[in-house]
């Protein structure tokens, strides 16, 4: 449903997007994952007939996004990662307003939104200016939903957003999915790969690597130990002092050990031992998206 | 007005803030020791970044009160501004000036005089590592970097405390933890940490937590003491027990 081939695109000396290749099947919901800087609203935006790649080619639909990009704009919904709704229309009129501009009308395809809308409408006559941040994200997809398109491209929808409003959000998305509508989505949370059918992680420009969240864990090779002691932070950097060391992070309560060649778990207790750790716990563990990340090169 | 290093160095007490007929913050009383890093979490719009900025001298309470490093922030906002560091996201440094010239323009800001500022700004630059960006415009390094400049220069002045509003968003993972490990060492060298963040692994490198929902404080202890509280395997499930709306 979706193709990059090969796109790159540069803002004067700084290289945004470096030769990014990617295939969407349709129907997915993917995961663009990857910090600020990583490149994920360029390629958004490359998709979305808004930029021009320096060079290589992309398909919506197999349409080429550069020639067809009228075309593509009927197909595709599209949310920003600022909110750019007309703030001083309401919720109603802004929804009218995106509906009409497509040729259609809020009855048409009011069941596509209606789990979304429902929420939103004991405030339809609210300013979208005065709602609260979750409450213009639900209306913002409702807008980039309301002509029914085949592919939703989303840049960052939950960034800022606290965890239940987050999860929320995903579990729309979810319901989305049995419309069959393919969707891209950019996040820097990584515990958001999981929620998606395959992700690309992207830093600085580049895709580290693509696949499904199960596979990328499984990719893992190194041996991993969540490792645990009264005292965190000391034992954080007692742990990179261990010869078998590869790196160690924490993760919450626990720091994570990636081993140079596997270790039985009791001579890392020992040597945390030795050194005067009270409360400590060694356990293999598998590792996740972030420890994938942490660890992609 | 100089607290005694027993004091709690943060102190609110029925601290309140009203927007018309809307009560954002609604009579909080917490208090933070010297020292601890101090995690501040709750929904969006829970009231969060209102009780900080009245903490930071930037919004007056409509009642209640609020003590940093002693000084009444009603009373006496400029006063908490010499006193505390502030460090968020979306803005912290200006982008057209080089990392030298950010140094010394808030040196400035804070008061130090020239020469001492010009000191601080060579120390920072190799304390940190970034002699190769001193003479760039912030706008051409790597985010991960500027945000550990940020922090570096919200501690300029050696604050008692420093306000830390969403510091890791959109950070990469390695560059966020190192980031906490700029916060431990602050910690330990005496400085208060007050810090809010979306990442609930966070919440755990946290000495204390407070959770805040709908304008007051629902939850306050050690992360573990509230995961055993609220049998919680981790604090994203403390969270989310907390905040999720009761069906």
């Amino acid at each position: 449903m979706i193709t990059a081939q090969n796109l790159s695109k540069a803002y004067g000396k700084t290289t945004a997007l470096q030769e990014v290749s990617l295939t969407i099947q349709a129907g997915e919901l993917f995961g663009l994952i990857g910090p600020d800087g990583a490149g994920k609203t360029t390629l958004l935006r490359i998709l979305g007939t808004l930029l021009l790649p320096d060079a290589g080619t992309a398909f919506l639909d197999g349409k080429p996004v550069v020639e067809s990009y009228r075309a593509i704009r009927r197909a595709i919904g599209y949310m920003p990662g600022t909110f750019s709704l007309y703030q001083d229309l309401t919720v109603e009129e802004n929804l009218h307003f995106f509906a009409t501009i497509f040729g259609t009308s809020i009855a048409e395809n009011y069941e596509l939104i209606r789990d979304i809308y429902v929420q939103l409408e004991p405030f339809k006559n609210r300013r979208a200016g005065q709602l609260s941040g979750g409450m213009k994200q639900k209306l913002a997809l409702c807008c980039a939903l309301i002509h029914r398109p085949r592919i939703l491209l989303l840049d960052e929808p939950t960034t800022g957003v606290d965890p239940v409003s987050r999860e929320e959000f995903w579990a729309m998305l979810q319901r989305l999915k049995s419309h069959g509508i393919t969707m891209l989505v950019s996040t820097p949370y990584m515990d958001e790969a999981s929620l998606c059918d395959r992700v690309a992680l992207m830093r600085d420009g580049q895709v580290l690597s693509t696949g499904s969240p199960q596979s990328l864990i499984e990719a893992f090779d190194r041996p991993l130990l969540a490792v645990q002691a009264d005292d965190t932070y000391r034992m954080l950097t007692d742990l990179r002092q261990f010869e078998s060391t590869y790196s160690a992070f924490a993760f919450g309560h626990a720091v994570h050990l990636s081993l140079k060649a596997p270790v039985w778990p009791e001579l890392v207790q020992s040597y945390l031992l030795n050194l005067k750790h009270t409360g400590v716990s060694v356990t293999p563990i598998a590792p996740s998206i972030e420890d994938v990340f942490i660890h992609a090169e | 007005m100089q607290n005694s290093p027993q004091s709690p160095i943060i102190e609110a007490s029925k601290l309140t803030k009203q927007f018309g007929a809307f009560t954002a913050v609604d009579a909080i009383s917490f208090e933070v020791e010297r020292g601890e890093i101090f995690g501040f979490l709750g929904a969006n719009g829970a009231g969060k970044t209102t009780a900080m900025r009245m903490l930071t001298g930037l919004s007056r309470p409509t009642s209640g009160q609020a003590r940093v490093a002693g000084i009444d922030v009603a009373a006496h906002p400029e006063k908490v501004k010499q006193r505390i560091g502030y460090m968020s996201q979306k803005f912290s440094l200006y982008e057209d000036l080089t990392v030298m010239e950010n140094i010394r323009f808030y040196g400035g800001i804070y008061g130090l005089p020239r020469k001492q500022a010009r000191q601080a700004g060579s120390q920072l630059i190799e304390q940190l590592g970034m002699e190769a960006f001193a003479r760039k415009q912030v706008s051409g390094i790597p985010l991960g970097w500027r945000q550990k400049l940020s922090f570096s220069i919200a501690l300029l002045h050696q604050p008692d405390v420093v306000f830390l509003d969403e510091p890791t968003g959109g950070v990469d993972p390695v560059t966020r933890r190192q980031f906490w490990e700029m916060i431990y060492q602050a910690a330990e060298t005496g400085t208060t940490v007050f810090v809010t963040t979306h990442y609930m692994d966070e919440a755990e490198y946290c000495g204390r937590v407070s959770i805040m929902v709908d304008g007051q404080i629902a939850a306050l202890d050690t992360p573990d003491r509230l995961k055993s509280e609220f049998q919680a395997a981790n604090m994203h499930e403390v969270f989310l027990q907390l905040t999720r709306p009761k069906p």
